[in-house]
């Protein structure tokens, strides 16, 4: 009976789903526009990683790591100093972003009346926040930092408000949806038993949303990490040489360095703005794994 | 904050009140703080916009103080705007024509053709080109399409730096942004349309082309206008790219320098706080943010009336 039911069904889905029609030559040549448009991108990724990963070859070693940058000698300068300042923007690009980021999103899923129109502002100012390009960041950093009374911006500080401002949105957005994938049962269940709206929010929601937010803040960082545009407009340096030794002092970071040297004339510094090309892809996919991990391992499916 | 909320919400379960029709009333100061920072915290992104707003228009009131409207909104001359308009114009044109296609093929295909196992891994594989950082894809351009593509392979007579190279490599990086919204707004649509359609006798392309197209329209045009809004507001690409020349020209093959382009290669540079052509950077980015913000605006707009299409 039931293998009659299986089968009746899969001939009637067959039928409905138009597939006995597809032959024709029309269809045929639709279906494979099709497919070329599906791998048009990763065929130009591919290509892009290829190239780059053979014009860099020659620098795969130790020193494109740990040595300052260096036009003196082009052919073993190094993104030390870009690398550890990427690594400082993160750090505080994340002290920054996230904890606003967290903050503003539970207030919009658990505390906020959606009918008042300062919400819906909120909502609607959130969606264009998004779509803002990231160079005005920069000049909104500039600006920020001239209020706060500082001369030089290209130092951490800067670099990080910046990023931070960058990435609020995309973390709040996430953050947003995560929280809202917590069943409502949960906090009914908590405020049945006398939790404040916080209590359930702190004790329950929370918890339950972290994963969530964890992957959507890394995804966030991801992209923060390859940012050029507002640093170059903050100010950074194409190159130091020194170590970052605090949020007051002046940094580059790895893309900075790598569009300093993409258009300086010596091959032997494009060789190594190529092998940097690909630590940098190897930093951002490292970030993407982490949070795919992290999504896998942790999320709670309701 | 959590010692905050025990100090505010803890004696409730003390003092036994009479009545639960009570509770209700009864005020918490510790939810009300936190209750009040998370706002402020959700307001600040209405501030950031508002920020945004002032930061700009300031330095920009000085600069028209220096410098004529007229001298600003002009073709030719050192503070001329409207190439600068144009290279974007044409940058962004170029990236359409490549996204646009692409870009719906590929959310039709997820939308109409894949299985639900196979979307599951097609769709964030389109959109890892979204986590290229654009100046990989700007390095990309000026050591691999420009010199090998279109000098060697399709043998174009173009510069060194020029429109069509940057636009096209633009337009690879908006794929996933035009894909993933078209494919949202393509799904969307009721199955009984397709239902409908397929009984009539047509197949999947006559379905997808003449029914589920159609009825996703105001969707795919959210998608396609947000796209045109992270081509304009891209920087790294058009700066390294297309050229850091002010060119008013109708040929792709030169280079030609757009807004964002300008204001990198500006702000790089060593100006003095308070020159006209330091402030110029920022009457450029205001008019940058205008353009985006009413692009943005329609596409929520657009959105918003395809959600409410069914």
């Amino acid at each position: 009976m039931s293998v009659a039911t299986t089968t009746a069904r899969e001939v009637t889905r067959a039928i409905s789903s138009g597939r006995s029609k597809d032959k024709n030559v029309g269809s045929l040549v639709f279906l494979g526009a099709l497919w070329f448009s599906l791998f048009f991108g990763v065929m130009v990724l591919l290509v892009l990683i290829v190239d780059t990963a053979v014009k860099g070859a020659p620098r795969f070693d130790s020193e494109l790591l740990t040595n300052y940058g260096s036009i003196v000698r082009p052919e073993s300068t190094g993104f030390r100093a870009g690398i550890l300042g990427s690594l400082w923007l993160m750090l505080f690009t994340a002290l920054f972003a996230v904890p606003l980021g967290i903050a503003a999103a539970l207030y919009l899923e658990e505390f906020a009346d959606k009918e008042r129109w300062w919400n819906r502002l909120i909502e609607v100012n959130l969606q264009n926040l998004a779509a803002v390009p990231a160079i005005v960041y920069g000049l909104l950093a500039v600006a920020v930092m001239a209020l706060m009374g500082f001369n030089t911006t290209g130092i951490v500080l800067g670099g990080a408000i910046a990023l931070a401002l960058l990435i609020l949105p995309v973390i709040i957005i996430t953050t947003r949806e995560a929280v809202r994938a917590v069943p409502q049962d949960i906090r009914q269940g908590s405020l049945a038993l006398g939790a404040t709206v916080w209590q359930t929010t702190w004790r329950q929601t929370l918890p339950s949303a972290i994963p969530g937010i964890a992957t959507g803040t890394i995804l966030g960082l991801s992209r923060a990490i390859g940012e050029a545009a507002p640093l170059v407009v903050v100010g950074l340096a194409g190159s130091v040489l020194f170590d970052p030794t605090g949020v007051m002092s002046e940094i580059t970071a790895l893309p900075m360095q790598i569009y300093s040297l993409t258009s300086n004339s010596q091959e032997d510094l494009r060789t190594a703005a190529s092998a940097a090309i690909i630590v940098l892809l190897i930093m951002i996919l490292g970030l993407n794994a982490l949070a795919i991990f992290i999504r896998n391992k942790f999320q709670k499916t309701w | 904050m959590s010692t905050i909320s025990s100090a505010g919400a803890g004696p409730s379960s003390g003092t036994g009140l009479p009545a639960a029709h009570n509770l209700r009333k009864k005020s918490r100061p510790g939810e009300a703080v936190i209750r009040a920072v998370l706002m402020a915290s959700a307001l600040l992104s209405v501030a950031i916009t508002i920020g945004i707003i002032f930061a700009l228009v300031r330095p920009v009131i000085d600069f028209f103080r220096d410098v004529p409207v007229g001298d600003f909104f002009a073709t030719k001359g050192t503070h001329a705007v409207l190439p600068l308009v144009a290279g974007t114009a044409m940058t962004t044109i170029i990236a359409l024509l490549v996204a646009v296609p692409l870009g719906l093929g590929a959310a039709m295909y997820l939308s109409e053709y894949a299985s639900q196992r196979a979307r599951k891994y097609l769709k964030p594989t389109v959109e890892l080109l979204a986590g290229v950082p654009s100046v990989v894809y700007g390095f990309f351009a000026l050591t691999f399409v420009t010199p090998t593509l279109l000098q060697d392979i399709l043998s174009l007579k173009v510069g060194f730096t020029n429109a069509l190279a940057a636009g096209l490599v633009l337009g690879v990086m908006i794929i996933p942004t035009v894909a993933s919204l078209s494919e949202d707004a393509l799904s969307a649509v009721p199955q009984s349309m397709r239902q409908g359609s397929m009984a009539m006798g047509a197949n999947r392309m006559q379905t997808t082309l003449r029914v589920v197209l159609p009825a996703a329209l105001s969707g795919v045009a959210a998608a396609i206008v947000l796209g045109m809004s992270r081509a304009v507001g891209e920087t790294m690409i058009v700066t390294l790219a297309s050229g850091s020349l002010k060119n008013l020209s109708a040929d792709p093959r030169e280079g030609m320098q757009t807004m964002t382009g300008f204001i990198a290669t500006t702000a790089g540079g060593e100006n003095a706080v308070g020159s006209s052509s330091y402030n110029e950077l920022f009457a450029v980015g205001l008019l940058l943010f205008v353009i985006t913000f009413i692009i943005n605006v329609i596409s929520i707009a657009l959105v918003r009336r395809f959600r409410q299409a069914y």
